[in-house]
Parts: structure tokens; sequence; C-alpha cells
């Protein structure tokens, strides 16, 4: 029998008290995708740093091709022929394509010859994979899939055998992630082995086939994937069955509850982000804003909640003007108008996370009654009231005095999001309400949504998610350099049709 | 026909009085590539110039005294890497920590060795480096234009002055054509690109601070023991401080940092003729004031010409792997 490409036996590895892997086995077939899924925290991460060399395990032992190896630095690993894309790509912004690729590699100490040769060969590579990139460009010029692409070449050029991929879809639009996928089948075809690190069941589904499924630091499951489905690996993923699909009836819109005219917003350089936007939100409605981060988005929910400036246009709550280029709310003036805001980046706008778990769950709504009285603190109030949401919202663990950065993300979000509910807001606005939280946590924020909106409240719902647009929306718009792209209906549109809209191409 | 000799002194002065600013920001431009602040040039300076007039002073060589000075110098920037690269403290702390302790530690061991607070005994010409006259220099002289360029500007200077024009290509090329300078720059801006490369990041910025050391010697021994012929308490003046002004002036870069540091030697030197000189309607200018110039440049020039100085990516942050 021909031995695995990649052998894992027995890895652990801790930081402090906490085992990010126990006792890993892993064996990896020559030539095939094979998947590793497993939620934030899981262990993947740690498990692939430790293959690559960035960390070195407690025991255990790594063998490739049937050699054991010792990795002691990612050079070690690269030099056996193990390549990795990291989910933050590791490229230097302002050198070039070629630099970037020869770092570390460059053969000699004075450029001259050697550097020809190698952009020879990396135009050879270009051409074998069809990877369209121009290798004297600037890296800050090119597209997140161009720069994804580099690191890809990166690895082929080192010698790769072995290709391990941590999240990589997370920044890219579907069009470019059906080009990622294109590449990592052909170099499937060239005999490559390449390693998928996913949370997203569709990946798993589409390119693999072998899954290892990850939880709590262990491997809890391994199959082919044409054994299996989604339904089950949820399963295996969380430890308990997940319903995938929501509950979510026709909507039952009432009055036009928000209303966004003409308006314009720049950003702290003083760059034009949103760029004349009109839409409205009615009453018992979820509208999805898609796009790819940093069209806009972030600064568009920083103005509607009455963080950034706007520059000109108008909002309107209930058909009364709250905020113009004169005269902005200020968010304590939204919150008493009935606007509730879930930000996007909840350790650094929604949490403070150094407060214990009770104080972050009444900030700012704290000097209200029963919360404190005459400016003092209730803390038994605030305790019993927390105690109760944390049981609500299914917060683990239920220890209001924990400290909050603690918590897990999921939890984090419930803290937010029980906060934000509970005084029932006639607005939502809320942004990546799922961002790096876990599926049993994703099915319980979607509910609570549907929920608020068959309440009555008006939603607006940011995310870069497209599954999580398209599963909670009752109306879509694509948001695309500042621009509102187009509006859809979310009865009558595809993944294709909103994907070309968030590249700017429809 | 007069004003000729006057501004060809006033060019002579300028790259004078600019060679110590050049090793300085030569010195800076490797640490902060590597992402390592350096504030400490101006204390690095101080105990290169005290090391090298005490070391000339002893051993009776100027190149010794050179040595040593860079031996003290490298140590120093050995730890600075130890406190803020490998200990990941505050860069910042670490530089000022430096300077403190150099004004007080020079001052303090002239008194104990020589017994004149902050001052090193006279040195010979035998220890210290002279003028060095270009050949032919008297015999060009009187050519019209290249003899005024070539005897009167580019001969008569110390052999740091030299090495310090020279020093500047150099670098360039180090930095931006060499293997070590794409290591060096990359650091810099994405240390975990440069780990998961599979080099060093910790030994790169070493490296880095060495090279750092040994230049930043020359603009001490420079001071010491050629412009002057003994250390003296704060004989550094700033300069140090001036440097690393130069080079974000010169937005990191060799060639512009060289452009930055001419300009505040020209002041300098135009500060030193301008004392005592006579203007019609306004009178003589306070000394103090004519003084200021350069430093007043500094501040006018990094607060509003400079435009935004992009710094490399990652200076002043430890590195860290990620978890």
């Amino acid at each position: 029998m021909v031995s695995p490409i990649l052998e894992l036996k027995n890895i652990n590895k801790s930081f402090g008290h906490v085992q990010a892997n126990k006792n890993i086995n892993l064996t990896i077939k020559k030539g095939t995708i094979h998947g590793i899924i497993g939620e934030n925290g899981a262990g993947k991460s740690t498990l692939m740093s430790i293959v690559y060399g960035l960390y070195q395990a407690d025991t255990g032992s790594i063998n490739v091709s049937g050699k054991e190896i010792k990795l002691r630095s990612p050079r070690d690993s690269i030099e056996s022929g193990i390549g990795m894309v990291h989910q933050h790509f590791m490229l230097v912004e302002n050198f070039t394509v070629i630099e970037n690729i020869v770092l570390g590699f460059e053969g000699e100490f004075v450029f001259g010859k050697k550097l020809e040769k190698a952009k020879e060969d990396l135009q050879k590579l270009c051409e074998t994979y069809k990877l369209n990139i121009d290798l004297d460009s600037v890296i800050s010029d090119l597209s997140v899939g161009f720069r994804q692409r580099v690191e890809i070449l990166k690895s082929l050029y080192r010698g790769a055998e072995i290709f391990i991929l941590d999240e990589p879809t997370g920044v890219l639009t579907p069009q470019e992630v059906d080009e990622l996928f294109k590449i990592l089948r052909s170099l499937k075809e060239e005999g490559k082995t390449i390693v998928l690190i996913t949370h997203k069941l569709n990946e798993i589904m589409d390119l693999t086939s072998e899954v290892s499924v990850m939880r709590q630091g262990e491997v809890v499951g391994h199959t082919k994937t044409t054994d299996t489905n989604k339904e089950k690996l949820a399963e295996m993923m969380v430890g308990r069955s997940v319903l995938l699909r929501l509950n979510k009836t026709e909507a039952k819109l009432g009055d036009v509850v928000f209303k966004v005219e003409n308006l314009t917003v720049k950003d702290d350089l003083d760059v034009t982000r949103v760029k004349n936007v009109n839409f409205e939100i009615r009453s018992g409605e979820i509208l999805g804003l898609a796009g790819v981060t940093g069209n806009g988005q972030t600064e568009l929910l920083e103005a509607l909640s009455g963080i950034r400036n706007v520059e000109s246009g108008a909002i309107y709550l209930n058909d009364e003007k709250i905020s113009d280029k004169d005269n902005l709310l200020d968010p304590r003036e939204l919150k008493e108008k009935g606007l509730a805001h879930v930000p996007e980046d909840r350790q650094r706008m929604g949490l403070v996370t150094d407060f214990k778990a009770y104080e972050n769950l009444i900030f700012g709504y704290h000097d209200q009654e029963p919360y404190s009285k005459s400016s003092i603190l209730r803390d038994g109030d605030i305790l019993s009231f927390s105690k109760k949401v944390m049981e609500e919202y299914d917060v683990r663990p239920r220890s209001p005095q924990l400290i909050t950065s603690n918590f897990s993300g999921g939890n984090q979000q419930k803290i937010i999001l029980s906060r934000e509910l509970n005084e029932n807001p006639k607005i939502l606005l809320v942004g990546q309400p799922t961002r790096g939280v876990d599926i049993g946590a994703i099915e319980f924020i979607h509910q609570r949504l549907i929920d608020m909106r068959d309440k009555g409240a008006a939603i607006l719902l940011v995310s870069v998610e497209l599954d999580e647009v398209l599963s909670l929306s009752d109306r879509i718009l694509v948001m695309f350099d500042g621009n509102i792209v187009g509006e859809r209906v979310n009865k009558d549109v595809t993944d294709r049709d909103l994907g070309l809209l968030m590249a700017g191409v429809a | 026909m007069e004003i000729l000799p006057d501004i060809a002194s006033l060019i002579n002065s300028t790259l004078r009085i600019s060679t110590p600013l050049i090793f300085a920001a030569m010195a800076g431009l490797f640490a902060e590539r590597s992402g390592v602040i350096d504030f400490g040039l101006e204390g690095k300076m101080l105990a290169a110039a005290f090391v090298a007039a005490v070391g000339s002073y002893y051993f009776g060589s100027p190149w010794l005294g050179l040595i040593l000075a860079m031996i003290a110098c490298v140590s120093l920037s050995m730890l600075h890497g130890f406190a803020s690269v490998t200990h990941k403290g505050d860069q910042v702390v670490s530089c000022v920590a430096i300077n403190i302790l150099m004004i007080g530690l020079t001052t303090a061991l002239a008194a104990a060795w020589f017994g004149q607070a902050g001052l090193t005994p006279t040195l010979t010409d035998e220890q210290r480096f002279l003028e060095i006259t270009l050949p032919f220099a008297d015999a060009l002289r009187d050519i019209p234009i290249i003899g005024i360029i070539y005897s009167d500007i580019l001969s008569g200077h110390y052999v740091f002055v030299y090495l310090a024009y020279l020093c500047v290509p150099i670098v360039f090329w180090i930095v931006f054509k060499t293997s070590f300078g794409l290591r060096l720059r990359a650091v810099g801006e994405n240390p975990s690109a440069v780990d998961t490369a599979g080099i060093n990041v910790f030994t790169m910025r070493y490296k880095a601070l060495m090279i750092n050391g040994v230049l930043i010697s020359f603009a001490g021994a420079h001071l010491s023991t050629a412009v002057n012929a003994n250390f003296f308490r704060e004989m550094s003046a700033g300069r140090g401080y001036l440097a690393l002004a130069a080079l974000i002036f010169g937005k990191w870069h060799p060639k512009t940092a060289l452009i930055a540091c001419l300009l505040f030697g020209f002041t300098d030197a135009l500060q030193i003729r301008l004392q005592g000189v006579e203007l019609p309607a306004i009178g003589t200018i306070p000394v103090q004031l004519i003084q200021a110039i350069p430093y007043v440049l500094t501040v006018v020039l990094l607060a509003g010409f400079v435009g935004k100085a992009i710094a490399p990516n990652a200076i002043g942050q430890p590195y860290v792997k990620e978890r």
C-alpha cells in the first residue's frame, strides 16, 4: 500500500490551560482534496499551523510520504513540500508579486540572473494553472481574489505538494470562489494534495472527496464526502442536530418605518464611501444589504446609527427627520426613539470586553430603571435581570460575573443581541450578526431576528455572508463602491445574480 | 567674484556638518526598516563619541578608538533589541532609557576617570583623525571653478565625511538590490510574511540593529576624534533626533534622507555664518534666534511640508505569532 502523503499521529497542543488539539490522528491521501470542517475555535487552524511549522506540537509525530519529519520552523515544512495559504494573507503590501514570492528563497545575495530565471519559472506556472497574475504589479493594487492566487503561486514556486488553505473563501465574492475552486481542481489534476479548512458545509460538499470533522480540539469523525450530507456534518460539528433551514413565514409588511434619502457619507480619510443612497424599510421586513467587505456598508451602518456624520441627504424614522448634514441625533437619542444597533465589530464597538457580562448586558440602558436609581447602579436587580436574560438567550456559561472576553464569539454576540432586542426596537440595524459565530449560535441568532421581524420590527441586515442574506432577508440590496447597484425581492434571486452585482459587473 | 569663496566655504561646512546626521539617519534606516523604532540614536552617538575619545586617548590610535566605539554602540543596540525584540518591551521606552543613561554615564565616567565632569583630555594629532588633503589639491587651486570645487569644497575633509557620502549609495544598494534588503524591508512591513517564508524575524531584526550600531558609531567618533579633539558633555547636541527627523522627512529612503540631512546641515552652516552679521534695517539678529533655525525648520517640515510620511507598517510592534 502506498503510504499517505500526510499523516498526523497523536498530536497534542496546549496554550496555557487551553488544550487546542487533543490526540489528533489524521491521514491524508495523495492527490485528494481533503476537507477539515469545524466551528470557530475547534482547533483547525492550530492544527494546520503545527503542520506548517508555525507552532510546535507538545507531543505527536508528523509523517510526509511515510517519512517522519521534524518541524521546527516553516522552513522545514516548506522543504518537506507543504505550502499554506493563510486566512490573512502573508503578503507585504507594498512589494511586487515577484518580490513577495521570492522572499526567503532569493537564491543569491545580489539580485540578478536567478531573479530572471524565477520570473520565467513563475510565468510558466501561471500559464499551467491559468492564474493570470502580472508578476510586477504591487500587492496593494490587487483584489483580494488575486492576492490569494499570489499565495497559491508562492507555494507552487516553493515546490509544494500539499496545499493547506485556511478558510479561503471568507473574503471572496461568489465568482472569485468559483475561480478559486477551478484552480484547486486543476492543482488536484496535476497530482497535488489539498487540505481545505472551512466551516462552510457547501464548500465541503462541492469540492472534497474526504472530510474530517473537528470539535473542541478533537477529530470527531472522518468520512468520504459521498457518504455524508450537510445535516450529518453539521450535527457532527456541533454535537447535536441543527436546523439548517429557518422557520420563516411570509413577511407581513406594515408601514414604512425607516427611510434613507440621498445619503452620502465620508470616511475618516475624507473619502466618499456612501454615494447618494436611497432605500426604505417597512415594519415586519428584513432588508438585507449584501456586498463584499469595504464597499461602504460599514460607513453606512455607522451613519445610520448616529456614530458618523452625514455629508448630505437625510435619514427618517417614522417620518421624522433624525439626521442630516447639520443635525445628527446621537446614538442615545436614537435609542430613545426606538432604534437599536448591533455593530459589525462586536469586540470594538459592541462590548467593553474587559467588563463583566452583566455590565455589558445593560450598557447603554444602565441609567434607566430598574438598573439604576438616582444615578446609583442597583447591582442586585441588574444581576437577577442578567440571569434571566442569559437563560432566555442561552448564553453559556451562565455566569453574569464572568469577564466578557472569556465568552466565545457566539455568546458575546448573544449578549449584545439580548441587550439590543430587550427594548423591543422599532428599527434594528444589524451588522455581520454571525461573523465568527458557531453554527449552533447562528441558528439561534437567525431565529431571534426572524421573531423580531414577526413582532413588527423593521430590520436592516448588513452581512458579507451571502448565505445569511439569502436565508433571512425579504428584500435584498447590493452595495458596490458606495452605490446601491441592485435591488431584488428574495423570492426570485440567485447566488450568481447577486454575485455579479457584488462584483460590480452587472 | 568675492562671493564665490563664501559659497564654497558654506558648501564645505554643509558637507562636514551633515556627516554625523547622515550616519545616524542611515543607522536609523536599518533599525526602522526592520520594524524597530530607534529613538536612541542620540544616546548611542553620545556613547560613541565618549568611547572613541577615551579609546583614542588610551591606545594612541583613533582607529582603535573607533573600533571600541563600534563595540559600545553595537552593545547598546543589542540591549535595545533584547528589551524590545526578544522581550517585546515598548521600543520608545527602551530608547529613552538608553538616551538618559548615556547622558549620565558619559558625564560620570569622565569625572571618575579624568577628574573633570563631562570632559576627556585633549587628543594629540596622533590620537585623532586629521583632515585629508586630496592629491593635487594645491596644484589645482588656481584653475577657475574646478579649482574651487576640488580644492576648497571636496578636499580637506575628515575621513568620516568621505565615508558618509560613500555610505549612502551602499545603503541604497543593500536595501533595494539584495536579498538581505528585501527581507529587511519585508520584516518591517509584515513580519508574519517573513516568518511564514521560513525566515527568523528576530534574527533579521538583530542583524539590522547590529548594522545600526556600527553606523552610529561613525557619527560619534566623527564628533569627538575628528571635528573636536575631545569629548564634552552632551556633545551630540540633538543630532540624533535631528537625524531621525531627517529619516522621517526622507520617508525612510536613503536618497531622500540624504537630502534632508544636507538641508539640516546647510541651515546649520548658514546659521553659523549669519551669527553677528549686520542686516540692513534690522540690525544684528540675536544668536539664539539664528541657532534655532534648524530646529524650527525641522518642526515646520515635519508638520507641514512632508505630507504623509508612511512609516514601515509594522514599526514599533514587537512580533508575536498569532494565536
